[in-house]
């Protein structure tokens, strides 16, 4: 397991310098003179020339990305092109919101997909079945904004049990805090709900055919027992593998979701950066969105040897 | 992962009923046997059919110009002259959904041209090519893979400058990866079939052996997962422009024209629901047609995708 664990976290190190690779090049893409784009339209000649110098782009490009990878790695990813304020600063600032969002929005997916999952799976062709899989279908296809208007329109403008916009940070009332992620966790988790019904039902009915639960069931364990100990653990890994691949789609939705419910979270950061080209602000977004996902991604991986012993053998 | 591809071991359990009533059936035939009982990726095919038509034929079917503004009658509920409802400028909802279909629908499809044309070539070469290209390549889509897919693409448009063909641009490069590993896992379960190693033998040059022999294999599961791209370029565009980075005014996609309406969403409720609907449901069409196509597909390839 240790073996495993060593082997599975050293391949990080050439994916992080991929992505550091990527999220570097994007200044390159800037069309034409990134110093003029970033001074703006209007600057003068020497005002240019200082964001020429401040960014670095005065020297040779691989220098320019060693002093740029060099300070992210000890966690400075520059300041914002704005407001000075620090790129990492900013981003610890937005992070407990969208953390937040993201979790409301695990938690709606798991309270909705397992109980379906496990129902659709073991009523396999019932109208159980098809209910759950018509969720599921329909529910990876609502455009989640949309999905978050006709929430407000229904919850807090028609009947007003919910506030349509604003966050209320956990500090000012556990309560109230709670109440404001209901309906974007809804908005948010709804299609992730629907991603890992079908998972979990493709999976848990995969291997509820399989032959040590006929003997499971032939011991005379009871029904619960066998699914629990014998079905869900067997069924995990491509699950656990959905929900993992879910959080790239949970970080890129929260800019989505906190627009729509006015939440200061990252995402709106990332879109009132991108209206302003912060690029420095830009980067430091991608390179962190991208950091969790890769660290969901071990976790899950990890977690693998734990539900399949044979894995860690490999 | 299992790859997806002809193996041998479920080419022989196809089920026996049908290898027997249907001994000299061709693979389509068989196929469209199939596709013809998949209900609801009809239903799908022939919504989309409708999508796509009346997106053509928007001028014929606009009751008014989409573009027409009208002070006077700003926001009117739908019904009277217009079934729709009109927007906070007085425009005609139902005309300008029309046209914003066509938008829509062809952001869709440049997205997937673009990942097709990127993913399929590197998951030839990866699949065909030795282990060390493989890894390398395999390793670049795992990079790409890592960044969450709008917050990337939000990225790229922010450097490139808000337009719909940055955004459809973006959006393919990151759906690539899916078509890299779809074409690289077919590749590697056919390559060593005998009727490769037989092509090989008698010395056709390797492109014409991935021409001939190998893409043919790859291109029922190909066509699947276009479909379902198909179905989350929708949804990506739509909410690019929702957030005001993708179709740029006049010019307007079914997710701008929910951007609008949503800044009057207690006063004109039509404004969001109509569009997000027209999403909702083409998006379902792709998704269902999907679904519908790889159950469709021979056992043995279905099983792999």
């Amino acid at each position: 397991m240790l073996r495993y664990t060593l082997r599975r976290v050293l391949m990080i190190v050439p994916l992080l310098f991929l992505v550091s690779l990527g999220v570097f090049a994007l200044v390159l893409l800037i069309p034409g003179d990134p110093a003029i784009t970033i001074s703006g339209e209007n600057a003068t000649e020497a005002q240019i020339d200082a964001t020429r110098e401040r960014l670095g782009l005065n020297d040779p490009v691989l220098v320019q990305y060693a002093a740029w990878a060099g300070n992210a790695l000890t966690g400075d990813l520059g300041s914002s092109l704005f407001s000075n304020e620090s790129v990492s600063g900013a981003i610890m600032g937005r992070f407990p919101v969208t953390v937040a969002v993201t979790i409301a929005a695990m938690i709606v997916a798991l309270l909705i997909a397992v109980p379906a999952g496990i129902i659709a799976a073991l009523r396999r062709g019932h109208w159980q079945d098809r209910g759950a899989t018509l969720f599921a279908s329909v529910g990876i296809s609502l455009p989640n904004f949309w999905v978050g208007i006709l929430l407000i329109m229904a919850f807090a403008l028609a009947v007003p049990i919910f506030p349509a916009v604003g966050y209320t940070p956990i500090t000012e009332g556990v309560g109230e805090w709670a109440r404001g992620l209901v309906l974007p966790g809804l908005t948010l988790g709804m299609a992730v709900a629907a991603e890992i019904t079908r998972q979990l039902r493709g999976s848990l009915s995969d291997v509820m055919q399989q032959d040590f639960i006929r003997t499971a069931r032939a011991n005379g364990l009871r029904g619960r027992a066998v699914i629990a100990k014998h079905g869900l653990k067997n069924a995990a890994v491509p699950v656990v593998t959905v929900i993992g691949f879910q959080i790239g789609f949970l970080l890129g939705g929260s800019v989505i979701v906190e627009r729509v419910f006015g939440l200061p979270g990252l995402g709106d950061l990332a879109i009132r950066s991108v209206l302003q080209r912060d690029i420095p602000m830009i980067q430091g977004i991608v390179v962190v969105t991208a950091l969790i996902v890769m660290l969901v991604n071990l976790v899950v991986d990890l977690s693998y040897g734990w539900l399949n012993p044979k894995v860690r053998q490999a | 992962m299992t790859a997806p591809g002809i193996r041998e071991a479920d080419t022989a359990s196809l089920d026996a009923r049908e290898a027997i009533s249907t001994p000299e059936q061709s693979a389509r035939a068989r196929f469209l046997r199939r596709f013809k009982r998949q209900v609801p990726a009809l239903i799908a095919l022939g919504y989309l059919v409708l999508v796509v038509l009346s997106a053509l034929c928007a001028p014929l079917l606009a009751t008014h110009d989409p573009l027409q503004q009208n002070l006077a009658g700003v926001l009117q509920p739908p019904g009277g002259g217009h079934v729709l409802g009109t927007d906070d400028l007085g425009r005609d909802v139902f005309s300008r959904a029309l046209y914003a279909g066509r938008i829509s629908l062809v952001a869709a499809a440049q997205a997937v041209a673009v990942a097709v044309l990127l993913g399929v070539i590197p998951g030839l070469v990866a699949g065909y090519a030795g282990r060390r290209v493989d890894a390398v390549i395999m390793r670049v889509t795992d990079a790409l893979m890592s960044f969450p897919p709008l917050i990337l693409a939000i990225a790229f448009v922010g450097v490139l400058g808000p337009s719909l063909t940055n955004a459809m641009f973006v959006i393919g490069v990151i759906f690539a990866p899916r078509f890299v590993r779809l074409v690289r896992g077919t590749v590697l379960s056919i390559r060593e079939e005998s009727f490769i190693e037989a092509s090989r033998s008698i010395g056709t040059p390797t492109p014409r052996v991935i021409w001939r022999h190998v893409l043919p294999n790859a291109l029922s599961p190909l066509i699947v997962q276009i479909s379902l791209t198909a179905a989350m370029a929708m949804l990506a565009e739509a909410s690019l422009s929702f957030l005001g980075l993708g179709v740029q005014p006049p010019d307007a996609s079914w997710g701008s024209m929910i951007e609008r309406g949503f800044r009057y969403t207690a006063a004109a409720p039509w404004l969001t629901i109509f569009p997000g609907l027209l999403i909702a449901l083409t998006v379902l069409a792709f998704n269902l047609l999907g679904d519908g196509l790889r159950d469709s597909l021979g056992r043995e390839i279905r099983r792999g995708s």
